[in-house]
Formats: structure tokens, sequence, C-alpha cells
């Protein structure tokens, strides 16, 4: 669906709204799932975002994300210079995701701590963007609406138990997404909601002896 | 949601809104934002993009490729020689956005970065021409993103989609609704403008030299906003069109779908691929992009795999 603002913007720093603004919203959305700046990341580019990203800053700017940087804000320019001194090490190379993948995707493999994340995604035009892959759970997340992505058992209720647990505070589910391919006895679930999920919430749900892992993806173009 | 021309024209003529109105009403529906706020929303749009055609009309200074800086303040400073003041500052502003926009400047991609510099200049160089007020501009930009909305859920408004013609031509066509409409151009005049804007920049490909946001990009933005005014002032005095809108957008997404791939943003063909531009892509350090251009190729090769664990 094409909203009014997909048309009117976005609001952005240049040159393009594909290898720039939709790579730093990559960057931002990783480093959203991931609970913060990452303190390594190596990212992986593929196909045109590879060939033509040099001049279009798409390092520049996937870095900016990582950062925590949204693609209209202007330190986006100087995300290298900004990288060094905050203590974020990122390694750029060029990938080859096979015939199948979108021309603009990317990798990324991040670093927090003791966390360790890895996601693809892509970069599909007008800024708009695509998360295709978190931990080898195939997920479909647009990042122009907020969502909490769970790892939870794969057991009967799981999806009904935590849409409830959202739907007590208020919140609505826009989207629901489930995938149990990736790990047997475990299923990702991806929820889209209209509003931002608070973070009280999502500590609530971490406390669930069936939830395994939570992350928050706040919506980008708030 | 709006699919069609047809249905918007049908849905505005049901509910007896205007079509501002009507993408303003869906927007508030779809969103659940107030007008108010939806509204503001684009008064931040029209300083942006009023931001951005000032900074690119002052800043001399290159891009890092060389290629665009400065080119929108030399042609205003030369001021008009075969028309009047209008049409060569709209020229410039359209070539202005392009260059902030190649700086890494903060712009509005309407609908996207490579074409940011069509609406804004036919906008903002007609709005005090034509003494509009900004209310008037607000709608006018509803009635441009109605057209937009239309032209990607039918056709796209992607260079990589749909080659130059998806890009430039919606933004084209976008601002040229906007006129006709803030002109007072019925439903069948706007249809019109549309419909003659996008005939003329029919199967146009994305060629960008060097693979940058820059040239042809800049100059291409200034011809479709000249193009945008054209087929607005047709519109405006009745001329007509035979085929209905809605089909010459279906013709501009079958004429993109089936477009080389080498001609939709992968600058392996076109302009991008001629000796000339090979040289600037092999200044700019492209190599691997060189490399692919010589060899007439699309396929990445040689590339070190890196996948999830």
């Amino acid at each position: 669906m094409t909203t009014l603002f997909d048309i009117l913007g976005p609001r952005m720093v240049g040159p393009s709204s594909s290898h720039t603004a939709g790579a730093c919203r990559l960057g931002y959305v990783v480093q959203a799932v991931l609970g913060g700046m990452p303190e390594r990341a190596h990212v992986g580019l593929h196909g045109s975002f590879a060939m033509t990203g040099v001049g279009h800053g798409t390092r520049t700017a996937i870095t900016g994300g990582l950062l925590g940087h949204r693609p209209d804000d202007e330190r986006l320019r100087e995300a290298e210079a900004e990288a060094t001194e905050r203590g974020l090490e990122v390694h750029f190379e060029t990938v080859d995701l096979g015939p199948e993948a979108h021309p603009n995707s990317a990798v990324f493999e991040v670093f927090r701590g003791d966390e360790r994340i890895t996601i693809t995604g892509c970069s599909i035009g007008g800024g708009r963007i695509r998360i295709r892959e978190i931990d080898g759970f195939a997920v479909d997340l647009s990042g122009s609406l907020p969502a909490i992505v769970v790892v939870a058992d794969d057991v009967p209720g799981t999806v009904a138990r935590i849409s409830g647990l959202i739907a007590e505070r208020g919140l609505n589910v826009a989207t629901v997404r489930v995938d149990r391919t990736g790990r047997g006895e475990r299923a990702l679930m991806t929820i889209e909601t209209d509003e931002d999920v608070p973070d009280e919430v999502l500590g609530e749900l971490a406390k669930q002896p069936w939830i395994h892992w939570i992350r928050n993806v706040h919506q980008l173009n708030a | 949601m709006i699919r069609s021309f047809a249905d918007w024209f049908q849905e505005s003529e049901a509910r007896g809104l205007d079509l501002a109105r009507t993408v303003e009403r869906l927007e508030v529906k779809e969103t659940g934002a107030s007008p108010e706020a939806v509204r503001e929303r684009i008064r931040d749009a029209l300083r942006v993009m009023r931001q951005a055609v000032d900074e690119g009309l002052a800043e001399a200074r290159a891009s890092s490729s060389g290629l665009t800086g400065g080119r929108s303040g030399r042609l205003l400073a030369d001021g008009p020689r075969l028309l009047g003041d209008d049409f060569t500052t709209m020229l410039a502003r359209a070539i202005a956005t392009l260059e902030t926009n190649a700086r890494m400047g903060l712009i509005m991609a309407t609908p996207t970065a490579g074409a940011a510099g069509v609406v804004p200049a036919v906008l903002l160089t007609l709005a005090p021409a034509r003494e509009w007020p900004e209310d008037r501009l607000v709608d006018a930009m509803l009635v441009a993103g109605g057209t937009g909305i239309i032209i990607a859920e039918r056709a796209s408004i992607a260079g990589a989609g749909g080659g130059c013609q998806a890009e430039t031509g919606s933004a084209a066509a976008m601002a040229s609704a906007a006129v006709t409409w803030l002109e007072g151009g019925s439903h069948d005049q706007v249809a019109t403008a549309v419909a003659l804007t996008i005939q003329g920049m029919l199967g146009l490909i994305c060629d960008p030299v060097a693979g940058l946001v820059e040239i042809p990009c800049a100059y291409r933005n200034a011809s479709a906003a000249v193009n945008a005014v054209a087929s607005a002032e047709m519109a405006l005095a009745g001329l007509d069109f035979p085929i209905p809108v809605d089909q010459v957008v279906d013709v501009m997404g079958d004429v993109g779908s089936k477009m080389d791939v080498r001609f939709r943003e992968t600058a392996l063909g076109g302009l991008a691929a001629t000796p000339a531009g090979q040289e600037i892509a092999a200044r700019a350090g492209m190599t691997e992009l060189v490399q692919l251009q010589r060899r007439g190729s699309t396929k990445g090769e040689g590339s070190a795999r890196f996948g999830p664990s």
C-alpha cells in the first residue's frame, strides 16, 4: 500500500532514496532490533548496493543508521567520524546473495555485549525497506509501522497470549506473522502495531517463561 | 486508497469533496492522523523544499564527483534569455534541489530523491506568479500526492522499477495535476494534464552516469518541470487527449516492466555506458561498475559469498 507521505517524501538526506535513505533505515532497524548501537558490525552489500553504493554514500548512511540516526538526520554526512568517536566498528564487503535477492540487499552481522544478531534486508525504492530474515528466521518488516519481534515456544495459544497482552494495553495489532521453519521448537513472531509498544510492555512479555527473546522495533518515520 | 483517476474523481463527486479534500480524508482515515497534522506535515515538506532550493542556488561548491554544484546559481545569475524570468527561475530551482541532494543535503524525495526537483520547481515558481496563498499550496501538494499514489499503485515511481519515465515522469505528472487543479481545472482537465505529461515522457530510461543521482538527473528534472507546466497550459486551454489517463499510466507501467535492466538505474546502459560515462565512473573509483559496463553484462561475478550463519 502506498501512503501519502511515501509520495510526498521521505524527508531525507541525499542523494538517493534507495541507496541512502533506504540504506540508513536498514541500519536503523538493525540497531533497533539489537537494542542499541552495536560495537561491531559486518555488513555485506549485494548487487547495486555494492556496485554504485560508494557515490551514494550507502556505507556512510548504513553507518549512520547503525548509530541510531534516521534518514533525515543531517549528522549522517559525518557518520564515519561519529562511529569512530562512539566506538562503533563497521566492516563492509561485497557479497553475492544469489539471483533471487533484491538488487539492493544487505546482510548484517552485529555484536553488542553478549548479543549477536544476523539480519538480511533490502531497500525497495523511495526509501522503503523490507527486513527479510532475522537470525535465520524469515520475517517481513517494513519499518513503517512499529513492531515487536519475539522468539517463543511453538505451542498452541502462543500467538493469542502475546496479542492478548498487547491488546490489554489498548494497543492495536496491525499484522502478525509467524515463522517456525527456522528452529524446530521455537517460533519467530513479528507483530506490527499501530503505535509504538512501550518498553515496559516488552519487559513484561520478556518475563514470560515461554518467551525466549524479544525486540522492540520503534517506528522509523514517527 | 485511490487506485485510479476514475475512482478518485468518482469518490470526490459522490462525497461532494474537491480532489485535495478526498486525498486528505483518505489519509486521515488510513493513518488516524488529524487533518491538521497531515497539513502540518505538508507545510514542513514545503519548508524543506524551499530550503533545499535556496541552498542549491547559493552554494557554488561542487558535489564530491564534481558533476554538479553551482550550475543552478550560474543559470539564475545569467538571467533569462529566451523566455521570461519565471521560466529561467523554474529551471534553476529544479537543478538546485538536485545539487543540494548530491551534496548529501536535506531534501523531500517527492516522489523520489532523483526526481525531487520537479514539484518544488513548478509549485514554488508558480505560487507567487499566480498568487496562490500557502494554504492553497498545501492543497496542491495533496493533489500532487494523490496523483503519485495512483501512479505508484498502477505503474512505478522508481527508476529501478520503470526507468526515468517512472521518476521524473511521475514527478512531472504530480506537478501538472496540482497546477491544473489549482488554476480551477475540471477533473477532465486534471486527467488530460497528467496524460499529456506522461505521454511526453514515455520510454525515458534511467541511466545515471557513474551510478550517481546527478547527470542526467539534474537536467532531466528541469525538462520534466517544463513538460509539467506545458501540459497544464494545454489542458487548461481545453485541449483534449483521446486516451484515458488511467490507460496512459498503465502504458507507462508496461513500458517500464519491459525495459531492459540496463536502462533501470543500474548505470549499465544509456549515457552511463558511453565511453565518456565510463571514464567518469573510472575517475569516481567505481572499478567494479566500469568492469561490468565494459563487459556489457548485468551479472555480478567474482564477489565473495557472505551469508548469515
